[in-house]
């Protein structure tokens, strides 16, 4: 195979290899395709409450299962001189506070970070029972009660083709408040809720059925109690039906804490047991987002990743990731435009420069380096020194030059100056002995010819690299590399003219 | 008359742009094509420490009977003051070079004496620290690619055939040719100018002078990209220069492709008045400046190389020689 082929089999495949793991990661991880990018998390906490009966107190806390469409970032427990534990029981979590002995009133919390994915909120199967425990409505003074139930039954079947659209219809009666039967329930069961007259009313049709206990995720609520779904067998798998509407489905924003019909506190030792729940909304990057989920699911492609490293490398690495965009900018500069710079890849390094000093204060700065450096230079070269000790000399006057520099322009408040620092002074230095052999040798046009050719790469490299887009594709991306290595392969098979040669050979076209 | 405005308003907005396929129908040889289709694919990479080094150029060629300029001493450290007095001191006149130098830095010429002092080409005295200062810095890698340390050579200078005298102003004359796989495919003639300082860089204003294959006669002269008829300091008209013994320096050029192995090849070579012509030393990356002196472009005649049968590139040096001689003389439609 041709080397020509080759390049550009390999510079595909890397290039299908990045922009797949960038795809992977923006779709399957969530991690942001463009800065500034905010999500919802909501904070819900739960608060238990009891007064203590003065012994051993214990309480346990059902806790929300893994959901698909919610993704828990964080969880925290609060609970001073409780001791704490989390249990495992019946397909469930349950939280544990326990304690010797408490008197009066108590508060535990428990509080989760969520934020909402797309997709379906509920993992089917559920592994509950299917059984039917018929409700008793023998006695006598339930006759009425239990004729009403009975109708509303056989009326809902009748404009019903199956279990779900059963339900649905019954869900419908069950909140017309014009209906007889209905009223004639509820006015027997007065204390009890729409959803435990609804499961009462499956149980009669036979039907499995339990309760969802969950809430509503909306900003800024406070104190409030859990709400009830009611899901629905239908002879193959759980429907889930919220109760006043009677539509099927588990409603949007809707948190699910706990499914099937059992306790979601119980409180051994204390009295008034009750718990509440209170949702914020905040508004976070969408970045930091997407990395609590992964780290919760420990991610390889984030797990063995720079986000491991502490945050100090995290931010060197941020640098260092933008180092390959200006080498592309200094490649396609050299081979689509043949600027002449002095130092192939030295732009590149002012260029880094530049992102710190800012690049006024970076331009302003190289350029006084450089002429002083010159300067002194010129003198240098004057003295007979060995090579090494004559750059050597330099990059002790570059030191000089960037300490005074930084001295004088603090005393006269000029606090930008100080960032002279972030120069890489051996490349200065050498950079000053180049320029100083090109003005012997060529002259001084060739210096400001090579000089300015290499500040406008810089300049260049510079202006790309702080590019708001480009700084967080590097970071958040840095599969990205290999897409940009590929491009760099493809450029260097480039055999075109460069747009300098059209004007230098411009003669040769008569 | 409306569209020529314009046409003219366009021309200039484009400043002195021309358009890529232009050159391209010119077969004009760009940076990036010479790279890539020539130089990467011709040249070995293991072969480059040949025309790289000097030093090694004058040993092989010296093993494949190519005249070269004389080699006086060489230094491989940083030779004591003694040293190299011991060697300048006899001498009237001397070149002092690098052997790893690139474009023709670092190239010391001394054209006589003047008491202590030492007379350079320009006229311009030196003395005999600023030699030894000179090969220190060489020594230390100055002029050499990515500051390696270097060696120092001293070489005699070359009595420069008179026949140029007045085609170059304080400056020594050399003859460029392209040498693609064995075969001589362009060449020039590059005089230094009073503009370019002495020195033989077109891009610093010397003139170069395209020389036709077959005569030797000159066929085109470009000083900083304008076309000249007259050298511009010495008004000697270009038209009336031939090289004399132009076969035998051809010949000299295309030996080099045995000497080196190279296949993309620039030699640079210059006439002595009694030796005739002598490689001064040999391009692994020739520059594409000879395209413009000679007004036509490369990649025509480097295909039509490339288009050779196995059989004709196997011919020796004679053969190849008459072939390109006769294949790319001046004013056939190449």
């Amino acid at each position: 195979m041709s080397p020509r082929a080759q390049v550009y089999i390999i510079a595909g495949l890397l290039a299908l290899m990045g922009a797949g793991l960038t795809i992977y990661k923006n779709i399957e991880l969530g991690f942001p395709l463009l800065p500034g990018e905010y999500r919802t998390v909501w904070t819900i906490e739960a608060k238990v409450r009891f007064t203590a009966d003065g012994g051993p107190v214990k309480a346990a806390l059902t806790l929300p299962r893994e959901q698909r469409n919610m993704e828990v970032l964080n969880e925290s427990f609060s609970s001073s001189g409780y001791g704490f534990n989390i249990v495992s029981e019946d397909d469930e979590y349950r939280a544990v506070w326990s304690r010797r002995s408490a008197t009066g009133s108590q508060s535990l919390f428990y509080q989760l970070d969520v934020h909402q994915t797309p997709g379906a909120a509920l993992e089917q199967p559920l592994d509950l029972s299917t059984e039917v425990q018929k409700p008793f409505l023998g006695a006598r003074e339930q006759e009425a009660v239990r004729l009403a139930i009975y109708s509303l039954v056989d009326s809902a079947r009748e404009r019903s083709s199956d279990t779900k659209t059963f339900t649905t219809q019954l869900l419908i009666a069950l909140g017309d408040n014009r209906n007889q039967d209905r009223n004639l329930i509820f006015g027997y069961y007065k204390d009890r809720s729409l959803v435990d007259v609804a499961l009462l009313m499956l149980s009669a049709a036979e039907i499995p059925a339990h309760r969802i206990r969950g809430l509503y995720l909306e900003d800024d609520r406070r104190r409030l109690d859990p709400e009830d779904l009611l899901e629905v067998y239908d002879g193959e798998r759980w429907v889930v039906f919220e109760p006043h509407s009677g539509s099927p489905g588990v409603p949007k924003n809707f948190f699910i804490w706990q499914r099937g019909g059992k306790s979601l506190l119980d409180v051994e030792g204390g009295r008034n047991s009750r718990v509440t729940f209170s949702v914020i909304s905040n508004d976070v990057p969408a970045r930091e987002v997407a990395m609590l989920s992964t780290s919760r699911e420990k991610e390889a492609l984030v797990d063995f990743s720079i986000y491991s490293l502490p945050i100090e490398q995290q931010s060197i690495f941020k640098l260092i990731l933008l180092v390959p965009v200006g080498a592309l900018v200094v490649v396609l500069l050299r081979v689509f435009v043949g600027i002449r710079t002095s130092g192939t890849f030295m732009p590149v390094l002012l260029a880094v420069a530049f992102i710190e000093t800012r690049l006024i204060t970076g331009l302003s700065i190289f350029v006084l380096i450089l002429v002083l450096g010159l300067w002194v230079r010129f003198y240098l070269s004057r003295l007979n020194l060995l090579l090494v000790a004559r750059i050597a000399a330099v990059v002790v006057t570059v030191v000089i030059l960037m300490g005074a520099i930084s001295v004088v322009s603090y005393k006269l408040g000029i606090e930008q100056a100080l960032t002279v620092t972030f120069f890489p002074m051996i490349i200065l230095a050498w950079t000053i002995e180049r320029m100083s052999i090109v003005w012997e040798e060529d002259g001084p046009y060739e210096v400001v010819v090579q000089a300015g050719g290499s500040l406008l790469v810089a300049v260049l490299a510079w202006w790309v690299m702080t590019n708001r887009y480009v700084e967080h594709w590097t970071f958040n991306f840095p599969e990205l590399l290999l897409v940009l290595l590929g491009l760099i392969l493809i450029v260097g098979n480039y055999t075109g003219f460069r747009l300098g040669e059209l004007m230098r050979f411009r003669q040769l076209v008569r | 008359m409306r569209q020529v405005s314009i046409a003219q308003i366009f021309g200039k907005l484009r400043g002195g742009f021309v358009s890529p396929l232009a050159l391209r129908r010119m077969g004009v040889l760009g940076m990036n094509a010479r790279n890539v289709n020539y130089i990467a694919r011709y040249n070995d990479r293991d072969k480059y420490p040949v025309v790289d080094d000097k030093l090694s150029t004058k040993r092989a060629a010296a093993r494949y009977g190519i005249a070269v300029p004389e080699l006086i001493a060489a230094f491989d450290t940083q030779p004591g003051r003694r040293r190299v007095m011991e060697v300048i001191e006899p001498l009237w006149q001397f070149v002092i070079k690098p052997a790893r130098g690139s474009g023709g830095k670092g190239i010391l010429v001394i054209a006589g004496r003047n008491g202590d002092k030492y007379v350079k080409t320009s006229g311009a005295e030196v003395t005999a620290l600023d030699i030894l200062r000179h090969v220190s810095n060489i020594n230390s890698g100055l002029y050499s690619l990515g500051g390696k340390p270097d060696r120092v050579m001293i070489e005699a200078l070359v009595d420069f055939d008179p026949v140029f005298d007045n085609y170059s102003f304080e400056g020594v004359p050399d003859i460029r040719v392209i040498v693609f796989r064995g075969f001589p495919v362009m060449a020039m003639l590059r005089c230094s100018t009073h503009a370019s300082d002495g020195k033989a860089n077109l891009h610093q204003g010397a003139v170069g002078v395209g020389i036709d294959l077959a005569s030797g006669k000159s066929c085109h002269a470009v000083q900083r990209g304008l076309r000249v008829s007259q050298h511009p300091d010495t008004q000697m008209p270009f038209g009336e220069l031939v090289v004399p013994g132009w076969r035998d320096l051809v010949r000299l050029a295309a030996s080099c492709y045995e000497m080196t192995g190279l296949g993309y090849l620039g030699c640079d070579i210059v006439l002595d008045r009694k030796r005739g012509p002598l490689l001064l030393e040999a391009n692994a990356r020739p520059g594409l400046a000879i395209q413009i002196a000679n007004g036509v472009g490369l990649r025509k005649r480097l295909q039509h190389i490339e288009s050779l049968d196995l059989e004709q590139l196997e011919k020796n040096v004679e053969e190849r020689v008459a072939y390109s001689m006769n294949q790319f003389a001046a004013g056939r439609s190449d």
